[in-house]
């Protein structure tokens, strides 16, 4: 059944990392749907980094094609791929998130720096920041502090503020909550699911842990979707 | 908002940026001093005298007759003939003046014998006159008028005896006719500061038992019956004269370079100044040339510091990148903090130039009689300051270029 309107589609993916002979992924195919929340399982060196690399724009496949938002990359430059991924595209990572010196609302804000569309659609970056920091449970004062000052927990939840401000209609979170306990981690993906619910958002979890799997709409595993190429080429 | 984050980047690592910041204002600072000093030592240089038209004197090199005639530097070769002087004097073109006589000396300062015109007649500093600080000039004819400096360093007040001594740094004095303190001179920051000044009589006057160069044994004539004998010169060092119209100038200056009965030359101090100071300029150059290379240093130093904080900003950059920044933005932004660190050096090099001089302006001018004007920044200084930031800017591109392939090749994840 295939989705007309897909926010993501992936089909037939080929890409080499340049002077690592020894890697490479296919990817047969991939897509997913407007509003779908999809949790994306597989082990580390399944090819995750260079999945979302190449969803993200910052690599280039070599063949295939790779459409976000009806938009195929290959047509566009770089320079065009990283402004189309900062318009589109929200990013979660697994740690390391924030710029630690700036401020909870500079962070929060950065992404709409490089994306005057997502830009336009936020009336006051500031009230937008405080209010989606009060959405995912962070405390009203948080907002001014240094983020390199807050918790993991925490942390992780000023990085999701900033994939959800302006509304972008794609959400990638690379795992999101390996580095949170499992009482966080719960009331993290609640509050994240939520979000993106609210904006009809679609979400896109890359995770090693299957137990995560009964929250979302649709689960797909690495190896459904991909090959590694390990041979010497 | 990238200004912003640019700063509270820098904040973050205050120590190392501090540190950066403090050598390059430290180097900014040496070099506008340098500028300073250089700047006022030649206004200094030119400020030693004004309102004279000519310097005449034996015939030698122009060089030579401005530093023994003005800067009490080396000696002259020759002297002129009193029968010139005045034939000089008696010139229509002439308006002033005023003999030198030069040869013997006080402790290490130098005497000179001249006439009251001096007093008058000799400018410094734009203009300014000679003023006597205590006393008065001299009236009788051992009478003495020292600079500031004598008065300082031997501590000497009006009425102190001065024996002179017979030629430069010599063993033989002119004891039988001491002469006395009469007036003292306020400072003025040229070679006056360091000079004893007797009447031309009086040179004479402590001569006359003595021929060629040696005191006639056993002679030794009363002071009185000095005062009753004519003092004339029989030759001086030098004059300084002043022209009815500053048009007579060369005429004048070319008549007196061909004088018939004696080789003489007159030279313009403008333009021997000039000349003195395109040899000092070598040393002029080479000066600035090593304060330059410390700015240089300062800003190499801040780029070694961008590029040994590259890998633990890796992550920053990633950040940026996966939010959206172009790798071109990446540069941009090192090359905004390198610029950022080169204004607050820059500016603080300056403050630290106006502290120093609000300080030091006082203490330099009494020690080595350079007085450094405090004004506001000069058009150059401001270009200095300007091309420090720029070649900031310049410099940093070679670590922002690497920060822009290793962020091409991270993208945005770092892999460590």
């Amino acid at each position: 059944m295939p989705d007309p309107d897909p926010i993501l589609l992936l089909e037939d993916v080929r890409y080499r990392w340049p002077g690592r002979r020894a890697f490479g992924l296919h990817v047969g195919q991939l897509s997913l749907a407007r509003g779908e929340t999809v949790l994306l399982l597989g082990e580390s060196g399944s090819g995750k980094s260079t999945l979302l690399s190449l969803i993200c724009g910052t690599i280039a496949a070599d063949a295939g094609r790779v459409l976000v938002a009806d938009t195929d990359f290959a047509k566009l430059s770089p320079g065009q791929r990283d402004k189309f991924r900062a318009e589109q595209i929200g990013l979660i990572f697994q740690q390391f998130n924030l710029l630690p010196f700036a401020s909870v609302r500079d962070n929060i804000a950065l992404p709409l720096q490089f994306a005057p569309k997502r830009r336009a659609r936020v009336k006051d970056p500031s009230q937008e920041a405080r209010r989606l920091c009060r959405e995912l449970g962070l405390p009203d004062d948080v907002i001014t502090t240094r983020a390199g000052t807050l918790s993991v927990g925490q942390q992780q939840r000023v990085a999701a503020a900033r994939a959800l401000i302006g509304t972008p209609p794609l959400i990638i979170a690379d795992e999101p909550t390996s580095s949170l306990d499992a009482e966080t981690q719960e009331s993290f993906l609640e509050l994240l699911f939520a979000q993106s619910r609210a904006h009809d958002t679609s979400l896109l979890m890359v995770s090693h842990d299957a137990r995560l799997a009964d929250q979302f709409d649709r689960v797909i595993h690495m190896t459904e979707i991909a090959q590694t190429l390990r041979d010497a080429a | 908002m990238i200004l912003r984050l640019a700063f509270a980047s820098l904040a973050a690592r205050a120590l190392t940026v501090g540190m950066t910041i403090l050598a390059i204002a430290l180097s900014v600072a040496l070099f506008l001093g340098v500028e300073k000093v250089r700047t006022g030592a030649k206004a200094s240089f030119a400020d030693t005298i004004s309102g004279t038209d000519l310097i005449v004197g034996a015939r030698s090199g122009s060089v030579q007759l401005l530093l023994y005639s003005v800067f009490r530097i080396g000696n002259a070769t020759n002297n002129m003939t009193w029968d010139s002087y005045k034939d000089l004097a008696a010139q229509p073109e002439v308006d002033w003046i005023v003999p030198i006589s030069l040869g013997d000396s006080h402790r290490q300062f130098r005497v000179m014998g001249t006439t009251t015109a001096f007093f008058e007649r000799y400018k410094y500093r734009s203009g300014q006159p000679l003023a006597v600080s205590d006393g008065a000039v001299m009236d009788d004819l051992f009478d003495a008028v020292i600079g500031a400096d004598v008065a300082a360093t031997l501590g000497y007040e009006i009425g102190a005896p001065i024996v002179v001594a017979h030629g430069l740094a010599s063993f033989t004095e002119h004891k039988d006719q001491p002469f006395r303190v009469s007036g003292i001179l306020e400072k003025t920051g040229t070679p006056v500061d360091r000079t004893v000044i007797v009447s031309l009589e009086a040179i004479e006057a402590i001569h006359v038992d003595w021929r060629n160069g040696a005191q006639i044994p056993g002679q030794s004539t009363p002071a009185d019956v000095i005062r009753q004998m004519q003092l004339e010169p029989q030759a001086i060092t030098a004059a300084l004269i002043g022209t009815q119209s500053r048009l007579q100038v060369f005429s004048l200056q070319r008549a007196i370079n061909e004088y018939p009965q004696e080789p003489l030359l007159a030279i313009l101090p403008g333009v021997a100044l000039q000349e003195l100071w395109q040899i000092v300029g070598i040393a002029e150059t080479a000066l600035i040339g090593v304060s330059g290379m410390v700015v240089v240093t300062a800003l190499i130093g801040m780029m070694a510091t961008i590029f040994s904080s590259l890998n633990e900003r890796r992550r920053e950059m990633a950040i940026f990148r996966a939010m959206g920044a172009r790798p071109r933005v990446v540069l941009g932004l090192l090359v905004l903090e390198a610029v950022l660190m080169a204004i607050i050096g820059a500016a603080l090099g300056l403050a630290l130039l106006y502290a120093g001089l609000f300080i030091g302006q006082p203490l330099i001018d009494s020690a080595f009689g350079l007085w450094l004007p405090i004004e506001p920044p000069s058009m150059r200084e401001l270009w200095v300051l300007l091309g420090v930031v720029a070649a900031g800017a310049i410099v940093s591109m070679v670590p922002a270029y690497r920060a822009y392939r290793m962020s091409l090749a991270d993208g945005m994840m770092v892999r460590n």
